[in-house]
């Protein structure tokens, strides 16, 4: 049997503005609890949007998210036009980053933030074209579907 | 612990939330990493942070922590404080550095997350 999609919604994201980082993300955690997805879920889902969006802010021109709900699961697909993650499993590795100085006093760049994602993922998947862009793609299964 | 005598512990001005102090605190994330906070945080916490700027504020609503105590008497942003009443999360600052508030609240028997 299919997954029911019950919602897909998609979301601009604008490179190097700082006063919105994070906008997506806050009007992505109102949508899915509007949906009426349990806190835990919601939360592991929101820290995954928050992070990449910061992400595509720091580092990418543009990016744009998608949110598609099903019945059993959340997929969030982060794209962006930015400079591409040459050595992903170097960039998995907690602690490592190529954070400026100025990212780091946002207070973001300290090496956590793909693992983070990793961490609040059911499966995640990172595909990067260096000099491209990077599309992060992170699935959280519902409770009964676990 | 409630976060009023957090408050009067801590020598805190409230910013948002005044009508919120009777929120019961049992741990506390404290940092100035954001990541850090959203990696250890497991809701209802306080979180102790010297960030001031836009982005400390999402974090503590994304971690949903219970409170954001500022230190070293930094003073947000009004529109860091507006969105902080908006999502209904006490916001307070005190003249402390991060090593005495940690250590203060410590002692009254307040854990950290890990």
């Amino acid at each position: 049997m299919t997954a029911m999609e019950l919602l897909r919604e998609c979301y601009e994201i604008q490179g190097k503005n700082f006063d919105k980082a994070g906008e997506v993300s806050g009007e992505i955690k109102v949508v899915l609890r509007d949906l009426g997805i349990d806190a835990v879920h919601l939360r592991r889902l929101v820290i995954v949007a928050f992070e990449a969006e910061m992400n595509v802010v720091m580092y990418a021109q543009r990016g744009t998210m998608t949110l598609i709900v099903t019945d059993e699961d959340i997929n969030l697909e982060t794209t962006d036009e930015g400079p591409g993650i040459p050595d992903i499993e170097l960039a998995l590795q907690v602690g490592y980053s190529t954070a400026s100085d100025e990212m780091r006093e946002m207070g973001f760049g300290f090496g956590m933030g793909l693992p983070n994602m990793k961490k609040n993922s059911d499966e995640f998947r990172i595909e990067s074209d260096v000099g491209k862009g990077t599309s992060v793609f992170s699935k959280i299964r519902l409770p009964a579907h676990e | 612990m409630k976060l009023s005598e957090i408050k009067d512990l801590l020598q805190c001005e409230v910013l948002a939330g005044e009508d919120d102090l009777s929120v019961d605190i049992q741990q506390v994330v404290a940092s100035d990493g954001m990541s850090e906070i959203l990696a250890f945080a497991k809701s209802r916490e306080l979180m102790i942070t010297g960030l001031t700027n836009i982005q400390s504020i999402r974090t503590a609503d994304v971690a949903g922590v219970s409170a954001v105590i500022y230190c070293r008497g930094k003073r947000p942003d009004k529109k860091v404080i507006d969105i902080a009443r908006q999502k209904r999360i006490p916001v307070l600052v005190t003249p402390m550095v991060m090593f005495d508030i940690c250590g203060i609240l410590y002692n009254r028997g307040l854990k950290g997350v890990s």
